[in-house]
This record gives C-alpha cells, sequence and structure tokens, in this order.
C-alpha cells in the first residue's frame, strides 16, 4: 500500500454466506509492530475476517492488503507474509512438539530447522515435551505450541483467532506475554477475542465489529472517553477469584522469554 | 510465483506416512482382510470350484491383490477427511507451499502403504504355495498394473475424502469397488457365469486387469486384454485426478 506504516489495510469489505450478509462494509487498519484487537460477540464475523485476510476465503467485495499485497490479487504474496493461528490448534496430533515444527520449518524453507525447532522448544518452554506425541499435551501447550508454529520464517503479520479460547488463567496469560514479545519485536499481530479484558491488557488499537460492521475503533484511552466520566467511589476491592486461584496454585511455571 | 512442489509434497508425504506407521492397525487390517480371503478360497472353497488350474492360488492370487488395494484405499479418504476436519489443513493453506502438495502428500502415501500390504500378500501366498515362473520384465509389468490401479482408485477415494460429510461417508464409496472382484474373472473362469452376469463381468474394470496379471505370472501372451485393463487403470486416473483437483480449488477457495 502506499503507506509504509501500515501492515493491514481493510476497505469496504462485504461479504455473506448464501443470503446471509456476515460482513457488510468492514474498513480498519492496522499500523505495523502494533497489537490490534478485534472484538465482538459469537457470530460477529471475527472470524470471517481473518478467513479472508489469511485467504483461505474469498470476500465478495473490497480492497484488502496485508504487508502491501493485495490479498484477492496476491495470495502468494501475502501468505509469505504471514502466519496464522486459528481458533482450534492447528497442530498434528499424531507427531510430536518437534516434527510439527520442523515440519512447518521445512515447508517455509528455513534452514536449519531442527535447530530453529529446538530454538522455539526452549522458548516456549517445551523441551521436555518436544519428543512427545501432541495428542499427550495440556491446552496451554498445544496453544504455546500452536503460536511457536506460527512464528517460523518471522513472518512480518501474524493473525491469532481466539488465542486463549478454553485455556485455563495460567495458560492465558502464558498466551499473553508471548504475544507481547511478539509486538515487542516489531511483529503486527491482529487477534480477535470475546474476552473485553483481553483486549485491554494487550491491545494498542480495539475495533469493535458489531452484525457485520465496525461500530467503534481506537485505542482504549479513545474508547473509554465515549462513556460517560469516571466517577469517583470508595468501593472496597475483594481479591479476584482469578487472583485467588494464581496465589494459591502459585504461578511457578517456565515463563516463555 | 515460485513454489517447491516437490520438497512441499516430500514433506507432506513424510508427514502422512508417520500417521500410517504410528497407527500399524491400519496396516493390519488391509492386509488380513484379503489374507483371510485367500486361505477361505484355497482351503475352503477352492475343492469345489474348478478353475482349470491345478493350484488354485495361482489362480486367486490377482483378484486378491485387488481386493487388497481396494479395501486399503478407504484410509486415504478416511485420513484426508480428518486433515480437512482439523485446525492442521487451515494452517498448510494459509502457508505459501504448493497447494497440490497437500494431496499429493496422501496419494503417495496411499501407494507406500499399499505397496507394503501387496508384498506382505505375495509372501504370504508363497507360503501357501503361489508359484510363478515370471522373470523381472513380467513382474515388473504387474507392479506397474498394481501401481495404476492404486493410483486409479486413490484419486476416487481422494474426490470421496473432500466430498464426505462425515467419517463414515468417507469410507462408504469403497463397499461397491471392494464387490467388483466377485463379479469378475476373479475367483472363478467368468464363463461358469449366466448370460447377463457374465457380460458384466467380462466388459468392467477388474477383469482385464486380473487376466493380464494372472497371464503375466503364467508367461502367457497378454494379448489385448492388457490395453483394455491400461486404458481403464489411466482413464479412471486421468478423470478422478482432475474432478479432485478441482473440487480441492473449490474447497480452499
Amino acid at each position: 500500500m502506499e503507506d509504509e506504516n501500515v501492515a493491514i489495510h481493510v476497505h469496504g469489505l462485504h461479504t455473506s454466506f448464501k443470503d446471509l450478509q456476515v460482513l457488510k462494509g468492514v474498513d480498519f487498519e492496522v499500523a505495523r509492530g502494533s497489537i490490534f484487537a478485534l472484538l465482538g460477540s459469537n457470530g460477529a464475523g471475527k472470524t470471517t475476517i481473518v478467513r479472508i485476510l489469511t485467504t483461505l476465503l474469498k470476500p465478495d467485495a473490497g480492497t484488502m492488503h496485508v504487508n502491501g499485497f493485495d490479498v484477492v490479487l496476491q495470495p502468494s504474496r501475502v501468505r509469505e507474509s504471514i502466519s496464522l493461528t486459528g481458533q482450534f490448534a492447528a497442530v498434528d496430533e499424531v507427531l510430536t512438539g518437534r516434527e510439527n515444527l520442523v515440519m512447518i520449518a521445512e515447508l517455509r524453507h528455513v534452514k536449519g530447522a531442527g535447530e530453529v525447532a529446538d530454538d522455539l522448544l526452549d522458548r516456549f518452554g517445551l523441551s521436555d515435551a518436544a519428543g512427545r506425541r501432541v495428542s499427550t499435551y495440556s491446552g496451554g501447550m498445544r496453544r504455546r505450541l500452536d503460536i511457536a508454529m506460527s512464528l517460523i520464517g518471522n513472518p512480518r503479520v501474524i493473525f491469532l483467532d481466539e488465542p486463549t479460547t478454553g485455556l485455563d488463567p495460567e495458560g492465558r496469560i502464558e498466551v499473553w506475554q508471548v504475544i507481547q514479545s511478539l509486538a515487542d519485536r516489531g511483529t503486527t499481530v491482529l487477534l480477535t477475542t470475546q474476552h473485553l479484558e483481553e483486549a485491554e491488557k494487550l491491545a494498542d488499537r480495539i475495533a469493535i465489529l458489531h452484525e457485520g460492521t465496525i461500530i467503534v475503533s481506537g485505542t482504549l484511552e479513545e474508547l473509554r472517553k465515549l462513556l460517560p466520566p469516571v466517577k469517583v467511589e470508595y468501593v472496597e476491592r475483594q481479591p479476584t477469584l482469578e487472583e485467588i486461584f494464581l496465589a494459591i496454585v502459585g504461578n511457578n511455571k517456565k515463563e516463555p522469554r | 510465483m515460485k513454489t517447491h512442489f516437490f520438497s512441499d509434497t516430500w514433506v507432506m508425504l513424510e508427514r502422512s506416512l508417520r500417521h500410517v506407521f504410528r497407527s500399524v492397525d491400519t496396516i493390519i487390517t488391509v492386509t488380513i482382510m484379503p489374507i483371510a480371503f485367500m486361505l477361505l478360497f484355497v482351503y475352503v472353497f477352492g475343492g469345489a470350484i474348478h478353475a482349470g488350474t491345478d493350484r488354485y492360488v495361482n489362480y486367486l492370487l490377482p483378484g486378491i491383490l485387488l481386493i487388497a488395494i481396494a479395501s486399503g484405499i478407504a484410509y486415504t479418504s478416511y485420513r484426508l477427511f480428518l486433515d480437512l476436519q482439523s485446525g492442521i489443513f487451515e494452517r498448510f493453506h494459509s502457508m505459501p507451499i504448493a497447494r497440490s502438495s497437500v494431496l499429493w502428500g496422501h496419494v503417495l502415501t496411499s501407494l507406500v502403504s499399499n505397496a507394503i500390504s501387496v508384498t506382505v500378500i505375495v509372501l504370504v501366498a508363497l507360503v501357501m504355495g503361489f508359484r510363478s515362473s515370471a522373470g523381472v520384465l513380467a513382474w515388473l509389468g504387474v507392479a506397474g498394473i498394481l501401481v495404476l490401479f492404486t493410483l486409479a482408485l486413490t484419486w476416487i477415494a481422494v474426490i470421496a475424502g473432500l466430498s464426505a460429510k462425515s467419517t463414515d461417508g468417507a469410507g462408504a464409496f469403497a463397499y461397491p469397488i471392494l464387490f467388483l472382484p466377485f463379479v469378475s474373472s476373479a475367483f472363478v473362469p467368468t464363463a461358469t457365469m449366466p448370460g447377463p452376469v457374465r457380460a458384466f463381468a467380462e466388459n468392467q474394470p477388474v477383469t482385464s486387469i486380473v487376466n493380464s496379471i494372472r497371464a503375466l505370472f503364467e508367461q502367457q501372451p497378454v494379448g489385448g486384454q492388457i490395453w483394455t485393463a491400461l486404458a481403464w487403470c489411466v482413464g479412471v486416473m486421468v478423470i478422478a485426478s482432475a474432478l479432485a483437483m478441482l473440487i480441492y480449488r473449490r474447497k480452499i477457495a
């Protein structure tokens, strides 16, 4: 695209499945190296947007660019620039964790697939489970492997479709740390979520998708201004159940670097 | 756009073969059923069948090999169907790879796993008294026909796997194919069958393929049968693979 600082550009995106209009004119831009959260309830069309931007689904109308390439006209250039972590962990259950990583590294023609795999296993705290079949992994481990697979070949733009759905609180925090470290290295992240808290914690900009269009978009500060001014009240703050859970369980797992 | 069709296909083949070898029961299942048929026909029914040879196992083996392949390919559509259901396919399709390599990985896996079960069955047949005077060239001819037969059926299996709505549906298409050898020259000479059945048996693909393999094993001239057999295999393979690729492209947008 014209603007070097825009990693994802979506304009006038329309799509319908049979008679059902899913997207009715979606517009947004994602700046390079930022985390962009697409927020919306189930069935709002978040996954459809991700599938279109990752070349898995053809839109009815609109212009979309990812990393400067047209999603419809240059799908293979787009695929070279991105990686997708879908809603359901996209890992091969029959293979071991290491075999999964090596497979993706070979498909991306990365030199030294074995070292790349070992390095990622170490980074995501999966070294001990490297030789085990993924079918024996916990939900959090699968997700970490899934995201690790998405990092191979250093794609410029990463799509994460509901990355923390189905994870326990610890797993969720692990994934959050991984996403934050990605953005710190300059990768652009587009994530979808139904959890307001997740968008609040991670995203530089948030867009709310509702009934096929983006009804609000902006930074958290900008969104806050849309609400009535803050009232100051004295409320005794009880620890949340999550804080209690984490305090008891103890967050002694190896943290992803 | 440069793609790496061969290296991508190799990675896919490697992945799919790991699936096969980590569920060895699938290989055992497709090998044991034809062996059981072979035992049943040679030692139970064989005495009552007059096929015009003293060794019935010699007469029977070509048909048994086709049955083994016809049951083996059901696993291709099953594995392909499971792949389509899982997230890993979405990942592959969002990556810069040669997309057809995904299907070729499954097709080549089918060739390898069927080659294994065919080899095992031939070894069992040798133990049961199968003997052939065929030379290297004739054996290569048999192998070539079986490879073409496997490819033709595997592409049909790919279509079934791509269009199936359930796991059961993915394997169901194999039953009619599995039935074909029974109404052919695989177990008994077609001359003993009543008119209409005989007409069907003599004009369906299995008979020409069985007769060609049998002729090669017995060092007999293959005659025009082999061209009929090859035409069936190549024809089905070309049409089924084109159709499979078409369905695949439609499916993945």
